[in-house]
């Protein structure tokens, strides 16, 4: 076993420690950690079975294996980051409708005050 | 027949008090729902001071579309017939406001827009030849894809009937929306009509778009066109039981 097959397998099981410990502190929600998971889990499996990764750079036609490596982490890294912008779109809109609402209860009870007031 | 006047209002502590009296002046009937889109001076007091108005504060700056959004939604929990879309800012001219209602009431239009480019030579504040350039691109777009004339797609003076508002008050386009409510209008058969209007250059304050942030201003409404566009049609209510 080389000392960076050693190093990547370490990497990898404390990085998805580092996750499961979030998700049991409730500090990452399960369904926002799933892609978390997901990506860490194929890095351990590669840092496990080297071959796997030369296997895929066959397969998609990669000469150099580590460049592989640097694919699937970009396409993990890509995947997440647009899941968090469909998640802060969801968000911002929820937040809106949250604005309005507040808005409109606000002059509603202004309202139903002043009546009482004036009877 | 029940009229809401929607004015959405930021930071426009020196024009709303003189919006309001010229809507006041028009017809006294209006009701006059003033969104304060979240203004950090005292356009709130300011609306509220006469009592001619309600006022609606934002606990936020929601920007333009949310704060007319927060208007249909109420003109349409309290059953308004016919919402009027009215910029606090003053360019928008209240004696106007008729003839927006006309082709409502005559049963022509779910929605009317006022124009400052439907007629040549039009009276009154043009914009700048720039900002004409980019609401001609917008017709184009509007022809294309809607197979109408809108002449000038920007205006945020406009004039909606009961169906529209409870459309609008569940889907409004939130950054930059009126071109965008064009294509949505028009995507779901709602009849669009133009009138030609005056407008007045504003007084106080300065336009929200300008400079670089004009580029990004067509990209993003010529997306956001293209995507309503693209949209499947909204289910009416009797669509879906």
């Amino acid at each position: 076993m080389d000392k960076i097959q050693i190093y990547s397998i370490i990497g990898s099981s404390l990085f998805l420690l580092f996750i499961f410990r979030l998700i049991r502190r409730r500090e990452l929600k399960e369904e926002y950690s799933l892609l978390w998971l997901f990506v860490a889990s194929i890095f351990l499996i590669l840092s496990v079975f080297r071959s796997g990764l030369e296997w895929f750079a066959d397969l998609v036609g990669i000469h150099y294996a580590p460049a592989a490596l640097l694919l699937i982490l970009l396409v993990g890294v890509v995947a997440i980051l647009i899941h968090y912008s469909k998640i802060i779109s969801k968000l911002s809109e929820q937040n809106k409708i949250l604005i309005q609402e507040i808005a409109l209860l606000k002059l509603k009870i202004s309202e139903q005050k002043n009546g009482r007031e004036n009877e | 027949m029940r009229v809401c006047v929607i004015v959405p209002a930021y930071n426009e502590q020196g024009n709303i008090a003189s919006t309001l009296q010229d809507i006041r002046n028009a017809n006294k009937d209006f009701v006059i729902a003033v969104i304060n889109d979240g203004s950090t001076d005292c356009t709130a007091k300011v609306a509220s001071k006469e009592g001619i108005a309600k006022v609606i504060s934002l606990p936020c700056n929601l920007g333009i579309g949310g704060a007319v959004q927060t208007g249909f939604k109420y003109a349409n929990e309290n059953n308004f017939d016919i919402a009027i879309q009215f910029d606090g800012d003053g360019q928008h001219i209240a004696a106007e406001i008729q003839k927006l209602l006309e082709p409502l009431l005559q049963c022509e239009a779910d929605a009317v827009i006022g124009s400052r480019f439907l007629h040549k030579n039009q009276q009154g504040f043009r914009s700048t030849f720039m900002r004409r350039i980019g609401i001609k691109i917008f017709e184009i777009i509007c022809r294309v894809f809607i197979r109408k004339r809108i002449s000038d797609c920007t205006s945020g003076f406009r004039a909606y009937n009961k169906k529209a508002i409870e459309m609008l008050a569940s889907n409004y386009p939130t950054d930059f929306p009126e071109p965008e409510a064009i294509i949505l209008l028009g995507k779901n058969h709602f009849r669009i009509k133009e009138v030609a209007v005056e407008m007045r250059e504003r007084i106080h304050g300065k336009s929200s778009i300008g400079g670089l942030k004009s580029a990004y201003y067509m990209i993003k409404v010529i997306l956001a066109m293209s995507m309503a566009k693209s949209r499947a049609q909204l289910k009416t209510r009797e669509e879906n039981g």
